[in-house]
């Protein structure tokens, strides 16, 4: 037998939190070393599966797989495994923990509670991204969804937490019972049909289920999860949960969350039910576009710096769904990398805004400006974020969105020809922003009060960076991979 | 040195950018390091495009020193680099204005690393679109190239003036200009954009050669997403214009190019003007003419009709300018619509004695213009450090003041209108050699504009250094001081260039011509 | 052992530990040593649970003492879940401020948990009645126990009241079994109704009435909030879990048994009463501002919960809703243990002295939080596998819509227990000196804390032996 690294991935988090809530309140220093440890050891592994997975892109199919049964009374198992598309969805909660957690050093209200939670959210992501269970990854899709509540409202921006925090587990929740609902209709279709009874997703990916049956079911079970994924009209919880959010759970929400909901969507609406992904697929296609139009016009009239970039995850995420409802190898190919790709940008787009806010006290555009001079390599990440976001060639966001329009054209190519607009709608907000905040004149109130950054955040925003910069230059770290992940899906689909 | 002759493009092509990395970590303060490190980088690329130059074989045809590696295979892209006679004469146009405007730029004080390390980045961006051979690479670094120029502008533009929005909301010109000639050339080129995606989900693939092949086979009558092929060969086509038009740029597209350069420090200027445009004009060249010979034929007469606009308003716009960089700004215009004319009367005809001797002349003129934009630009721009101004009626009767200035400028401002001798003779005469025959009437109007072409420059030099002096100049504090040596260093190369293929300008022609004979063979 | 002696095995010890209490009740008159009689209490319980899970376990299921009590699956988990509950209230209660001394009180906890066992074990109707009136009046006692607290006099003459009333309905529905088939056992009941028809509905109608009463639905949960609020504070957690269990218990034996021909008829009578109780108890809940209050509603809303399983009418469903209580005993007992050790100390329930509990007490809060997640049915917690098990039941029997409006309500649910975390990790206490006020928590209160917390994250990740646990006593109904 294997060593059993994808359990270790999973359930070293939710041990770790445990073992914190069980230092003294006082003892914050250790708190935060054992989390940056407990995150360093994460990314490493993660880092490590990732690169077996890369290795090994040209074998099909689930590696690491560890099965146990849970529940064999009703066929639950625990069931993991990780494919070309999951592996770097894994690798990417490694790295937004990590450099979560040295954005939160200076967390000073209860942070042994604070990290508990993090790391019980980091453990429930890597629960569904590893998940081949259907029961399993809901079982873990709520372990994720719940802390996100305790720490938008606990450690939150003062003015909407609350009510964001409250508006995010709603919506979130009423998503993931709907995909329930459909979990535990394909659940007893296939009992009715084979006689077994099993949550396994391998198995239920070969049910055959009817045409009339995917037709109904394949709606509630994709949109529950897409509402995570901030699908257009059920995005409204996703920018006022980020603004709200401290800046590790923004990182991570904004990060890591919505790629869950995007990557539930594909894995139980698309891969489990492919005939309703066909029929349905121009729905889907459509409220993508919306997202990405929509979210990119929304962006641009915004004034706090956290909401456009909120907006802007609405559109970019938009191309997520976009891509996956294109059905194409070049489509999913771009909207796996995209997920990744936006993961880390946002990540350091939050983890940005953050530090600026943590000095500033403000992040209304039009009262920042000339940030450069005392933060500037803060400014240098936000550009960097910035040219991602806008697709720029040479940076991840294009390795990614280039294969999206490629999928587009071989389905609607007037969809192509109208996404583009969000393009360039996308670099006006983002450079106007850019500009606004980290150039100019540093309003004099600021003057002299703006303190430098920490090595600490260096270290996050550096790592962040050079990520997608070499993500963009060098695809084939990760294409590959993604590519041998949509063959699977693809297979699914009856098609290549 | 094994490695660095077969892997010679890649080389000349990265090392500005390792230079770049090189400086980021100097410390920031060492401003002196920074700039000479930077200069030796850039000369280094320079260097190196000469050897290219010697090793080129100039009667073999096609493309050279190719180099192939795996980039993007799941898309079937692939990092395709080569030079051909048309590839090799920008790049050597790049790596020789880059070192000239870098040494231009000593006199930056504000934040140099961050400078030179964009200039690095911005040559590199500029050289890559030169040597591709793949055509999503090609994109990349055609964007690319973007971001550098941006914050150029942006950042250490000139901080004075203001620009009034609709609405009455004042903005800062730089910042004006710099997001209007980022969202201009971005805006242009999503049409490309999507048109090279649709190339790569016909094709499977974005290698050029392959390309020129298997698009031009497609029969017309062959049904692409619902229209006939050459219908889709049409809107393609125009997506292809429109991109590169607004790089070029050409009327009417145009118009943000003198805010651009206006507010661009001077180094920046030299490269907008000395290389950036040309990527227009060489993606009409590398990209419109092979891809879409029959489009390319059918609107020949559009595109002959824009560029004798920019021909003609260039030079009405440039002679009605009180601002001196202004009115070199608009002199490009003027200038490049001679390129595009080159190429809409090639267009006509491809294959013919004339269109060849319009390619070449067109080819040639980008490189002459990049010489003299670059230079007249740099001029102003010392001009400009010195008294802070650039409006053309606070000078005058400069040229005892100056002398050796005073010559300079006249000797560039001779080259640039084209004066028998000196570069920009040839070209301009080729191209209208090469067009009369095929596109008359365009021709004709556009020796019209020729005509204005000599106004301008004259009234250019006549309002400097002419005329009555201007006495603010002359004593006090602000006495203009002669230009200095470094200066000077930066313009020699381009003076003796001028002189030099204004005198013997086979050297260039023969490189050029046969790769024109390559590209348009059929 | 013979059949009867092991059938009633855990009533023949809770009996004697009963004796023992009253015989040790005069030597511990010491008030230090008055504890020790809920030690004993609690120990005997705990001992009588593992010596009947050790060796009182019935291999199949069989009748005893001429038909009176069928000695099975089903009743033999429902008595460990009444054991479990009355040893954790024995624990709260002897830290609480005039019962936590009074043998009597004891005595009636344990009487009343011999009523609940038989309860669950009562095959025959005039059993059945005697079992529920002998849970119940001992329950009219203790709610009513502070005699010089008039609420909680005013609690226990409201259950008394109302039980009384609806005790005399359930009499008459049953004489008028008695009197249509003129036998008394369920199984030989069932053979009377075979087709639905108009007579077996109005009986499953009073039936109904007369156990809704005991687990609080709708329209029969009048009694709940006031009572719980009013009653000692361990009692009320008792009678929203044990209690409620045992309702549950007669439920689905009652109908699974007796009725399992006409299921037709009571299915729709249940699904709308789970409807009503769901949505009343979660919509009322949201507007309550004393904790003991809003968990009264909400306790009113998880029966409803727990009905759905009982709906379906299959293996699966009964399964769940079995699975349901467990977890819902182990939640509720813990939310009621984090108000209790609370109160002690602040003499308030209401929801706004909870402001900076976390602060005050870091552990006091993650327990309200694992127990009140686990009420929203999240998991790692019990509450989420309990809700998906009888979700699943009702998808199975195709009852979509009830499912549907389960959903809705957890979202109700999951609202406003949300909202009490607010207050507890949120807001601050006025001044936002916590430190300056801490929450001593006592020992028994430790250890009952500690072992339900434990049971909640261990029956929501290892679920499978209680999975198996309530599927056997369904199974024995099948």
């Amino acid at each position: 037998m294997q060593f059993p690294i994808l359990s270790l991935i999973v359930f070293a988090p939710l041990v770790i939190a445990v073992l914190m809530l069980l230092y003294k309140p006082e003892r914050k220093t250790e708190v935060r070393v054992t989390a940056l440890a407990a995150a360093i050891f994460e990314l490493v592994l993660s880092g490590w599966v990732y690169l077996q997975v890369y290795l090994n892109s040209a074998t099909p199919g689930y590696q690491f797989q560890e099965k146990y049964s849970w529940l064999p009374a009703l066929g639950i198992s625990y069931h993991v495994g990780v494919d070309g598309l999951s592996a770097p969805l894994v690798l990417l909660t490694g790295i937004v923990m990590f450099t979560g957690v040295l954005i939160s050093w200076g967390i000073d209200d209860r942070p042994r509670e604070f990290f508990a939670f993090l790391f019980l959210l980091a453990g429930g992501v890597f629960g569904v991204f590893v998940s081949l269970d259907l029961f399993m990854l809901f079982f873990f899709y709520e372990i994720a969804v719940f802390p996100m509540y305790l720490l938008i409202a606990i450690w939150g921006w003062k003015v909407t937490r609350e009510y964001a925090a409250m508006k995010l587990t709603l919506y979130l929740f009423i998503g993931s019972v709907l995909a329930l609902l459909g979990g535990l209709a394909m659940y007893f279709t296939n009992y009715q049909m084979h006689g077994t009874l099993t949550f396994d997703m391998l198995d239920l990916e070969k049910a055959g289920f009817s045409q009339a049956f995917q037709y109904l079911w394949f709606l509630p079970t994709f949109m529950g999860f897409a509402v995570l994924g901030g699908i257009f009209p059920f995005h409204n919880w996703s920018p006022d949960g980020h603004v709200a959010a401290p800046t590790a759970v923004s990182m991570f929400h904004a990060g890591v969350l919505m790629k869950l909901g995007a990557f539930a969507a594909l894995r139980v609406g698309i891969m489990l039910l492919p005939e309703g992904a066909k029929q349905w697929v121009w729905l889907i296609f459509g409220l993508a576009m919306v997202n990405v139009v929509y979210g990119a016009f929304i962006a641009m009239i915004q004034t706090d710096l956290k909401y456009v970039i909120g907006f802007s995850s609405v559109s970019h995420m938009g191309l997520v769904s976009l891509g996956f409802a294109t059905l194409t190898r070049e489509g999913m190919t771009g909207a796996g990398l995209q997920m990744f790709s936006h993961g880390v940008m946002t990540a350091l787009f939050f983890a940005a805004v953050g530090m600026v806010y943590d000095r500033a006290h403000t992040r209304q555009i039009p009262e920042l400006g000339g940030m450069v001079k005392p933060l500037p390599f803060v400014a240098i990440a936000f550009i960097i974020g910035g040219l991602v976001s806008m697709g720029m060639p040479g940076f991840s966001g294009f390795i990614a969105e280039f294969p999206i329009f490629m999928g587009v054209w071989q389905t609607h190519w007037f969809a192509a020809v109208i996404a583009s607009i969000s393009i360039v709608i996308t670099a006006a907000y983002i450079l106007l922003a850019i500009r606004r905040s980290f150039f100019g004149d540093l309003p004099p109130q600021f003057e002299g009060h703006i303190g430098a950054i920490s090595v600490l955040d260096k270290v996050a925003l550096g790592t962040l960076s050079l990520i997608m910069i070499t993500l963009g230059l060098f695809p084939n770290l990760m294409v590959p991979m993604v590519s041998s992940g949509v063959q699977n899906v693809l297979r699914l689909l009856g098609g290549a | 040195m094994d490695f660095i002759s077969t892997h010679l493009l890649t080389t000349i092509l990265f090392f500005p950018v390792l230079a770049a990395l090189v400086i980021f970590f100097l410390p920031g303060d060492q401003v002196k390091t920074i700039r000479w490190t930077a200069l030796l980088a850039s000369l280094i690329p320079l260097g190196l495009t000469i050897f290219l130059w010697a090793q080129f074989t100039q009667t073999a045809g096609g493309f050279q020193f190719q180099e192939t590696y795996p980039w993007y295979e799941a898309i079937h892209s692939s990092f395709h680099v080569g030079v051909d006679g048309l590839s090799l004469t920008m790049v050597l146009l790049t790596t020789l204005l880059t070192p000239l405007a870098i040494l231009a730029s000593f006199s930056i004080t504000d934040r140099v690393k961050a400078y030179m390390m964009l200039f690095l980045f911005l040559e590199t961006g500029m050289l890559g679109v030169f040597v591709a051979m793949d055509l999503l690479i090609f994109f990349v670094f055609w964007e690319i190239g973007l971001v550098p120029m941006y914050f150029l502008i942006n950042q250490w533009g000139s901080p004075k003036g203001e620009r009034e929005l609709w609405g009455g909301m004042k903005v800062s010109a730089r910042n004006y200009a710099s997001l209007k000639f980022l969202i201009y050339t971005m805006a242009g080129s999503l049409g490309l954009l999507l048109a090279i995606q649709m190339l790569g989900v016909l094709f499977q693939n974005y290698d050029l050669a392959y390309l020129y092949q298997q698009w031009n086979a497609l029969s017309p009558d062959t049904v692409l997403m619902g229209m006939s092929a050459a219908t889709v060969k049409t809107v393609a086509f125009w997506a292809f214009v429109i991109a590169f038009a607004v790089k070029v740029p050409v009327w009417p597209f145009h118009t943000w190019l003198p805010d651009a350069h206006t507010e661009a420090p001077t180094a920046g200027s030299m490269l907008l003007a000395g290389v950036l445009l040309k990527l227009g004009a060489y993606g009409f060249l590398r990209l419109v003419l092979p891809l879409y010979p029959q489009q390319s034929h059918d609107y020949a007469g559009w595109l002959a009709f824009l560029a004798t606009m920019a021909i003609v308003f260039g030079a009405f716009a440039a002679y009605g300018q009180k601002d001196f960089k202004r009115l070199v700004a608009y002199s490009s215009i003027n200038h490049m619509g001679f390129v595009l004319l080159g190429i809409a009367a090639a267009a006509t005809a491809i294959g013919t004695q004339d269109a060849t001797i319009a390619l070449n002349g067109a080819v040639m003129q980008m490189f002459n213009h990049g010489l003299s934009a670059a230079g007249m630009f740099f001029l102003v721009g010392v001009i400009y450090e010195r008294t802070h101004t650039r409006n053309l009626d606070d000078f005058g009767g400069l040229f005892p003041l100056v002398p050796i200035y005073g010559g300079i400028l006249i000797f560039t401002s001779m080259a640039s209108l084209g004066l028998p001798g000196l570069n920009g003779f040839v070209s301009e005469f080729l191209v209208v050699r090469g067009s009369l025959p095929l596109l008359p009437v365009f021709t004709a109007i556009s020796m019209l504009g020729l005509l204005f072409t000599g106004a301008y420059i004259l009234k250019g030099i006549r309002k400097v250094l002419h005329g009555p002096l201007n006495e603010i100049w002359a004593h006090g504090e602000h006495r203009l001081t002669e230009i200095n040596t470094r200066e000077i260093v930066v313009m020699t190369p381009l003076m003796v260039l001028m002189l030099f293929l204004g005198i013997w300008p086979m050297s260039l022609l023969d490189v050029i011509n046969k790769a024109m004979l390559m590209l348009f063979s059929h | 052992m013979s059949l009867n002696f092991l059938a009633i095995l855990p009533e023949i010890m809770i009996l004697t530990v009963g004796i023992l209490v009253l015989i040790l009740d005069p030597f511990w008159k010491d008030e230090n040593r008055r504890v020790y009689l809920g030690w004993l209490t609690a120990g005997g319980l705990t001992a009588t649970l593992i010596v009947a899970l050790l060796i009182g376990r019935p291999a199949e299921a069989a009748l005893a003492f001429g038909g009176m009590i069928r000695f099975d699956m089903l009743g033999f988990v429902f008595k460990m879940l009444f054991i479990f509950g009355a040893a954790i209230t024995a624990l709260f209660m002897m830290d609480t401020a005039k019962i936590g001394g009074r043998a009597e009180a004891y005595l009636l906890l344990l009487a009343a948990t011999i009523g609940m066992s038989l309860m669950a074990s009562a095959s025959d109707l005039v059993m059945l009645y005697l079992a529920v009136e002998s849970t119940s009046i001992p329950m009219y006692v203790l709610a009513g126990f502070l005699l010089d607290d008039k609420k909680s006099t005013e609690a226990g003459f409201k259950y008394l009241l109302f039980g009384a009333m609806t005790s005399a309905i359930f009499l008459y529905g049953l004489s008028l079994v008695y009197g249509f088939t003129g036998t008394t056992h369920f199984a030989e009941l069932a053979g009377y109704f075979t087709s639905p028809n108009l007579i077996s509905l109005g009986l499953v109608f009073l039936v109904v009435v007369g156990i809704s009463f005991k687990v609080s639905l709708v329209p029969f949960h009048f009694w709940a909030p006031d009572t719980y609020e009013g009653a000692p504070t361990p009692i009320a957690g008792f009678l929203s879990t044990a209690s409620k269990a045992a309702g549950f218990a007669v439920l689905i034996r009652f109908f699974l048994t007796v009725f399992p021909q006409v299921a037709n008829d009571w299915q729709i009578i249940l699904a709308i009463v789970a409807t009503l109780t769901m949505t009343l108890g979660n919509l009322i809940a949201l507007g309550q501002t004393n904790l003991k209050r809003l968990l009264a509603y909400s306790s009113i809303a998880h029966a409803g919960y727990a009905l759905i399983g009982i709906v379906a009418n299959s293996k699966l469903g009964t399964t769940g809703t079995i699975f349901y209580l467990m977890a819902y005993i182990l939640t509720n007992l813990t939310a009621f243990g984090v108000i209790m050790a609370f109160e002690r100390v602040t003499g308030s329930s209401d929801i706004r002295a909870f402001d900076g509990l976390s602060r005050r007490s870091p552990y006091l809060g993650l327990v309200m939080l694992v127990a009140f997640l686990s009420l929203a049915g999240m998991p790692p917690f019990g509450g989420f596998i309990a809700k998906v098990l009888v979700f699943a039941g009702a998808i199975e029997s195709g009852w979509y819509w009830l499912v549907v409006v389960g959903i809705l309500n957890s979202i109700i649910g999951l609202y406003y227990y949300l909202t009490v975390l607010k207050y507890v990790y949120l807001y601050r206490m006025e001044g936002e000196d916590e430190e300056a006020h801490p929450l001593p928590v006592s020992r028994p209160f430790v250890i009952a804390i500690v072992v339900l917390t434990l049971g909640i994250i261990l029956i929501g990740t290892l679920f499978a032996p209680w999975y198996g646990f309530s599927n056997q006593a369904a199974l024995s109904l099948f």
